[in-house]
């Protein structure tokens, strides 16, 4: 079962990179919140999956019971979960708003990273703003 | 603790900082009184140090950083600083004149401080950390007094040449330094030459020896790293009067005089500091009769006591030792006053081109005196303390065994073209036709005379009493220089003998040299091969070469493709796990347990299949359905393995997640297909295979070592007792690590406030004016 699951994992994980690597900024996204899932899943398993039965402690115990489920990896997981979610979120709307500033979600189409007037319609300090001029 | 040690130290931070609060008339006026102060402290000293009394001060020791030398005065440091304190005080009368009226006389005023203070702790610093902190400090002030004329480029470029060269030169000494310290046991200067045999038995022995030569050799300006001083000529003359005569150029000769009771009997030692010495002494010589600026001949002259100095160090014999000390007193005193003159000359008649001048001695006699004096002594002759010095010199090179012909004949070379440098300064400049000049000349104000006249005088009562000198100077520096007591006579007149044959052969040369130079002059000057494979064309190469370097590694490393970024991130994590794998042994081959396979195998088919789909969905949108389908998978999985608390909130966020890409996807192209090229898919998808295929390689790995459940455990027995709640999972999520629940709590609130404030002014702006492109 371990087995094949790692191999799932590898799949999504490979999936995930070429989405990462493709020429728009939201597939780049999806590959990145696939990456995601995919690391969250690595350590669920990494904490072995041996058992089913959830981390809890029964009512007559005072103590977790051996065969339980490890409960540490699902700790970890369910903060990458949340955490992932608002990265997620964040950089969706700076893609929205890479699109509404510059009309394309292709950094490559966005010129220069920095400084590029003509891309960002913004003038950085030191630079002439042209934008007066041609008003 | 000898206060008298501090005092100086203390004047020049208290200085420094007082000094710069003054105006451009007063600070060098200050100044003098800081260099004042240090020359008496020092003074006060002598008696000590020339009886032998040890005299020291625990100020800037810091035992808890290892740094435990401290201050530490010996004959050789003695002479240093009173050459020092003593000549800072008439370069700072003279600067105050020479620069009158010059708004940024504050700053060469401070910056001269600072160096002077610099210089200073050097020469006192036992401590080879201090040591080395000052000396770095005289790079770096020497840096702003050669750049003091900022706007100029040759000043820029002279200022930054002495740094890199001087600074990276330091910075190869602290290697040696600390090689020593370390074989040594201790930081301080006098401790490791007394640990002498651990030291040299220590295998870095040779490289900490060849390191600490190269640091001395820089600064010092020993071939081949000779060339920065006659560029640092473009400095204020008085800033070169002190730093590239009388002083910083020293602090290697010093160094090399400080380590050399380690060194004196290892034959590498002496062979290089031996021929280098004489190599730059020859090169000296040679450049400074093609030169026709007075700077720059002073400054290749110096070049030649330098290689002498260093010469000296290397012969073996007390006497070589005995006459660099000589030497380097007559050198200072005669190359600082002709450096000021130089300056007066310049000042005066506004050129320093040695051909236009000539006659000056009747509109300036008091300048031609203070010449006189000082190239008599330069030149070598009777009663001068220079003619002291170059009898021993020549005493000391007879002696030196097998090669003493050539060091011999080498260093006729050196004088004579020292004796015609000499002839020129005096002869030429004051003496024959009167030569029309650019000014008017007259003799300067006191403040700038004072300097030149002091010194050559000193030259000459020096010479006149050679059994004080013997006794104040040469002795106790010479004793420390050789650790063990030196015993010195020193006389102006030795009978008819060889050396006086010698100085007689040196002189005629000299006035060969001297008479011949109008001719000579230009015809080195045309040897064009000097300036083309020298050793300034070779600095030069050298830095465009650094800058073209650097040139192609950004433009291969930051080519600004967000996508090879991101190659190159993938390959480097997926090779460097995949080669730790194999190289540690972690390779498990999967084992296939298909008993152990149930229904469960499900979610694995949603989260790769989904993940594939993803991954050739025709447009944004089928990609972002397909993503769903993964993470509602992944929720399926958590559910399956025992984790339900990770799969509602999987469902949830994913739930949540769809719905705000759906609200994105409308104002985002979402038929957007996955436009790459053939060749891109193939490139991207090899390396998106690497990647999977280290990651299941990575997983199968730790799944086939031993699990550790320690922690597990441990927070499965306290979950109740401690923190009272049954749901470990929980429980660790709001009481063990609840700090990292705030702190995630907070980055989500973070992320939603910058969701915010890019989705409202902004977008309603644009929105009203639909972007054209």
């Amino acid at each position: 079962m371990e087995t094949l699951f790692a191999i799932t994992i590898g799949i999504l994980v490979a999936a995930s990179v070429y989405l990462f690597l493709a020429r728009d900024l939201p597939r780049m996204l999806i590959g990145f919140i696939l990456l995601g899932m995919a690391v969250n899943l690595l350590i669920l398993v990494a904490g072995r999956i041996g058992s089913i039965v959830p981390a809890l402690v029964p009512a007559a115990e005072t103590a977790l019971l051996q065969g339980t489920a490890n409960p540490l990896p699902q700790a970890l997981v369910l903060t990458a979960i949340v955490i992932g979610f608002g990265l997620a979120a964040f950089a969706l709307m700076l893609i929205v708003k890479s699109q509404r500033l510059m009309g394309t979600v292709i950094p490559e189409e966005m010129g220069e990273a920095e400084g590029d007037e003509a891309a960002t319609g913004v003038a950085l300090p030191g630079e002439p703003d042209r934008r007066k001029d041609a008003a | 603790m000898s206060f008298f040690l501090i005092l100086p130290l203390l004047a020049g931070i208290v200085g420094s900082v007082v000094g710069a609060r003054m105006s451009p008339r007063t600070a060098p006026l200050l100044g003098a009184g800081v260099a004042g102060i240090a020359f008496l402290s020092y003074a006060a000293l002598a008696s000590s140090v020339i009886a032998g009394l040890p005299v020291e001060a625990a100020f800037w020791s810091v035992p808890s950083l290892g740094m435990g030398g401290g201050l530490q005065m010996d004959g050789l440091g003695l002479v240093f600083a009173l050459l020092i304190s003593g000549i800072g005080f008439f370069i700072f009368l003279y600067a105050s004149r020479y620069l009158a009226g010059d708004t940024r006389l504050t700053r060469l005023s401070v910056m001269l401080i600072l160096f002077m203070l610099a210089m200073l702790g050097a020469v006192t610093a036992d401590d080879v950390i201090v040591l080395f902190i000052f000396w770095e400090m005289t790079s770096l002030t020497s840096f702003f007094l050669v750049g003091y004329d900022h706007e100029k480029p040759e000043a820029r470029k002279a200022a930054l040449q002495a740094l890199l060269v001087t600074g990276g030169g330091g910075l190869v000494l602290l290697a040696g330094l600390l090689l020593l310290a370390i074989a040594a046991g201790t930081t301080s200067l006098s401790g490791i030459i007394a640990a002498r045999e651990t030291v040299l038995a220590d295998p870095t022995a040779l490289a900490a020896m060849l390191l600490v030569i190269i640091g001395c050799f820089t600064k010092s300006a020993q071939v081949p790293f000779h060339f920065w001083l006659p560029n640092a000529m473009a400095a204020p003359t008085p800033v070169s009067a002190y730093l590239h005569s009388a002083t910083m150029v020293k602090l290697g000769i010093y160094l090399l005089a400080r380590v050399n009771p380690l060194y004196q009997d290892e034959i590498v030692w002496q062979t290089i500091l031996t021929w280098f010495g004489l190599a730059t002494g020859i090169t000296g010589g040679l450049l400074a009769l093609r030169e026709t600026d007075l700077k720059r001949i002073l400054a290749y002259t110096t070049l030649t006591a330098l290689g002498t100095l260093t010469m000296l160090i290397g012969l073996a014999p007390q006497l070589s030792i005995v006459a660099a000390m000589a030497f380097l007193v007559a050198h200072a005193l005669y190359k600082a006053a002709l450096f000021l003159i130089a300056g007066i000359v310049d000042h005066e008649t506004g050129t320093r081109d040695a051909r236009l001048l000539g006659g000056l001695r009747t509109l300036m006699p008091l300048t031609a005196g203070a010449t006189v004096l000082a190239t008599l002594s330069m030149a070598g002759l009777p009663p001068f303390i220079g003619f002291l010095g170059k009898e021993l010199i020549y005493e000391a090179v007879l002696g030196a065994g097998d090669f003493a012909i050539v060091l011999v004949i080498g260093m006729i070379f050196v004088n004579g073209a020292n004796v015609a440098i000499a002839g020129l300064l005096s002869l030429r400049l004051f003496f024959g036709e009167r030569k029309p000049t650019p000014a008017k000349p007259h003799d300067p104000p006191a403040g700038m005379l004072a300097g030149p006249i002091t010194l050559a005088l000193l030259g000459l009562v020096f010479g006149v009493l050679p059994a004080l000198v013997g006794l104040w100077i040469v002795s106790p520096s010479a004793s420390a220089i050789l650790g063990e007591t030196a015993v010195v006579s020193l006389s102006l007149w030795h009978g008819f003998n060889l050396v006086l044959g010698l100085s007689a052969v040196t002189l005629i040369s000299g006035a060969v040299l001297y008479l011949s130079w109008p001719r000579l002059m230009p015809a080195l000057q045309g040897l064009a091969f000097i300036d083309r494979f020298g050793a300034n064309r070779a600095y030069d190469l050298g830095l465009a070469g650094i800058l073209r370097l650097c040139d192609r590694s950004t433009a291969l490393i930051q080519h600004g493709d967000l996508r090879g970024y991101l190659r190159t991130l993938f390959l480097v994590t997926a090779i460097s796990l995949l080669l730790t794998l194999v190289l540690r042994d972690g390779l498990a081959l999967p084992v296939f347990d298909w008993a152990s396979v149930d229904a469960r195998a499900l979610a694995f088919l949603g989260i790769a299949g989904g993940g594939l789909a993803t991954m050739l969905a025709p447009s944004l949108f089928g990609a972002v359905v397909a993503s769903g389908l993964v993470g509602f998978a992944a929720a399926l999985a958590f559910l399956f393995f025992g984790a339900p608390d990770v799969a509602f909130t999987q469902f949830a966020v994913e739930t949540l997640l769809v719905a705000i890409l759906a609200f994105a996807l409308i104002r985002l192209p979402i038929r957007r297909p996955d436009d790459r090229v053939a060749r891109d898919r193939l490139k991207d998808g090899g390396i998106a295979v690497v990647t999977g295929v280290s990651v299941t390689l990575l997983l199968l790995a730790v799944l086939a070592t031993p699990f550790d459940s320690r922690l597990s455990d441990w927070f499965g027995k306290n979950s109740l007792p401690e923190a009272f709640g049954r749901n470990v999972v929980n429980v660790i999520l709001v009481d063990f690590r609840a700090l990292d629940t705030l702190g995630e709590i907070t980055v989500l609130a973070i992320a939603a406030f910058a969701v915010l404030a890019l989705l409202r002014p902004r977008i309603e702006k644009s929105a009203t004016k639909e972007p054209s492109r």
